[in-house]
């Protein structure tokens, strides 16, 4: 017989403290429907991605079922578009946007992600069209999601493409101002992006990724604050133990659910990302986790140290736990998507300042911020090449996600309403960086590039 | 297949007849149950076999919710694979 401890402990991580699956995402390869003629090539991406993900929802529901977990999402990445629309670059790439909502919205997935760009080293045919339309796309359709991938430490970052992204996301929020600007919610901008992402909204499905393949996203930062709520006067070392052994359980059901699916699907698996994904519900929050480790307030001195060993244990634990492990794997700090990052944020302990150094040592970047929306289109391009930089040197993922609140400012309160959460408008160093952005080119590779 | 059938709530005269008569009717064979009662909290743990039980392991777990809402009683049915991979290496 099974432990009964063991059963108990399971029991109680999912009725109590939020553990579930995050995501099964799907990646579809689109490169068998280029087409020269844009509508054609829309009809190819509805049918096929129909045909590959139309039993994904059911399938994700009936594990669900099977096994007693929830499984939260079930999504779908494709190939970055601009990769498609490269092939009729004098058209407009909108339409192959509200391509990927129709399907999305017939496979019932709710978000699709795609519609994108790599962009880390120059622009190719589809690339400068497809950024410019990305405000339009997302105003226009709602599961569809975006990303562009600005750096990578071999390459070093596009500063034009930067400067461009600065402007995206301020457009992309006035064009959907009458939706709580949720056009920039659903804008990732990347430095080292993977291919293999199972999260939102920064899922595409890489160039050198099989046709199609199964990746899942764990989660569970509720159990971690519990296992740790248990030892409240444990020192580091037990810390760490603790939340390896926590990440190793979380992960070995992420890895049984990804091998399932994979299996009824019939699609090759590809990787279990070992994530923290907050939820703005309580007691799912990473920010808990920090501040049961003996913060005051998440963002208190000490968060950085804090968030570091948190997610060195998380991949500690989880890379034992599943035969691949790719996408993020880390902890994500995405403040309007955690009760305790909003709380922190709130009560201004919290700062702008503070996330960027905690994204040196997470597993993405300055996630679901909301910012002014009267700050310039520089100092956001500014942001993002600051990330950038980061993530650069550092060899990591790193990314932005800002959201200029139209018509508020800080202190007030942007709800986006459901997973999105809501967020405080929070303060933004005020100094123009415009000569600096203006200037364009690129920043060369760092020295961390040349490891042949 | 085996999974296991856990329930927790107040303790009544005829909870174990009530969960066993779903297993009986559905073809599904109890193989260990453990139990317990702290004060007036009863816990209930069976290892079951549904791999001749007449419907699929979602139904049987519609069939338990539907028994534990009417008895206000958490039953959670769950595949013995969750358990197995998550404590044992």
């Amino acid at each position: 017989m099974i432990d009964t401890h063991d059963i108990l402990e399971t029991i109680q991580m999912i009725d109590n403290e939020n553990l579930d699956i995050r995501t099964i995402t799907m990646g579809i390869s689109l490169l068998d429907c280029i087409d020269s003629d844009p509508d054609r090539a829309c009809d190819k991406i509805y049918d096929k991605i129909c045909r590959y993900a139309g039993k994904l929802v059911e399938t994700g529901e009936q594990i669900s079922k099977d096994y007693g977990i929830p499984i939260i999402h079930k999504r779908i990445s494709v190939t970055p578009i601009a990769l498609v629309a490269g092939a009729c670059p004098d058209r407009d790439p909108v339409r192959f946007a509200h391509a990927l909502d129709r399907a999305a919205k017939t496979t019932g997935v709710n978000f699709i992600g795609g519609y994108s760009a790599l962009v880390h080293k120059g622009f190719g045919p589809g690339d400068y069209g497809l950024i410019e339309s990305i405000p339009q796309a997302l105003a226009e359709t709602e599961f569809v999601c975006s990303s562009v991938n600005i750096g990578t430490t071999k390459a070093g970052i596009n500063m034009d493409a930067v400067k461009k992204m600065g402007q995206v996301v301020v457009r992309a929020a006035e064009a959907t101002k009458e939706k709580n600007c949720i056009g920039p919610a659903k804008l990732v901008v990347f430095c080292n992006a993977p291919e293999d992402n199972p999260f939102m909204a920064g899922a595409f499905h890489g160039v050198g990724e099989p046709d199609c393949v199964i990746n899942v996203g764990v989660s569970g930062p509720g159990v971690v604050r519990a296992a740790l709520h248990k030892c409240p006067d444990a020192d580091l070392s037990e810390v760490a133990n603790v939340v390896k052994k926590t990440a190793f359980k979380i992960t070995r059901m992420g890895q049984l659910v990804a091998q399932e699916a994979s299996r009824r699907l019939c699609v090759p698996f590809g990787i279990v990302d070992l994530s923290l994904a907050p939820t703005p519900a309580v007691g799912d929050s990473v920010a808990h986790i920090l501040e049961e480790m003996g913060l005051e307030s998440c963002g208190a001195c000490g968060t950085t140290a804090c968030l570091a060993l948190l997610n060195d244990a998380v991949k500690k634990g989880g890379i034992m736990a599943s035969s691949h492990v790719g996408g993020l794997s880390g902890a994500f700090i995405p403040v309007s998507e955690d009760a305790g990052m909003i709380d922190a944020a709130k009560r201004g302990a919290l700062t702008i300042t503070k996330l960027e150094a905690m994204t040196a040592v997470c597993s993405v970047g300055l996630d679901m911020i909301v910012i002014p929306g009267d700050t310039p289109a520089s100092i956001i391009s500014a942001i993002i090449a600051d990330e950038a930089a980061i993530g650069m040197v550092n060899s990591k993922t790193t990314a932005v996600r800002v959201i200029p609140a139209i018509g508020k400012e800080v202190g007030d309160m942007l709800d986006f309403g459901g997973l999105l959460g809501s967020g405080p408008v929070m303060e933004v160093n005020r100094w123009s960086p415009e000569k600096f952005i203006s200037r364009g080119g690129r920043i060369p590779a760092p020295m961390q590039s040349l490891k042949n | 297949m085996r999974a296991v059938i856990t329930v927790i709530g107040k303790d009544m005269v005829g909870i174990l007849a009530k969960v066993s008569a779903i297993c009986a009717e559905n073809s599904v064979n109890v193989l260990e149950v453990t139990q317990s009662v702290l004060q007036d909290l009863f816990a209930m743990i069976m290892l079951v076999d549904i791999s001749k039980s007449k419907v699929s392991i979602g139904e049987l777990s519609d069939q338990f919710t539907e028994l534990g809402e009417r008895e206000n009683l958490k039953i959670h049915v769950m595949h013995e694979d969750i358990f197995n991979s998550m404590h044992k290496i």
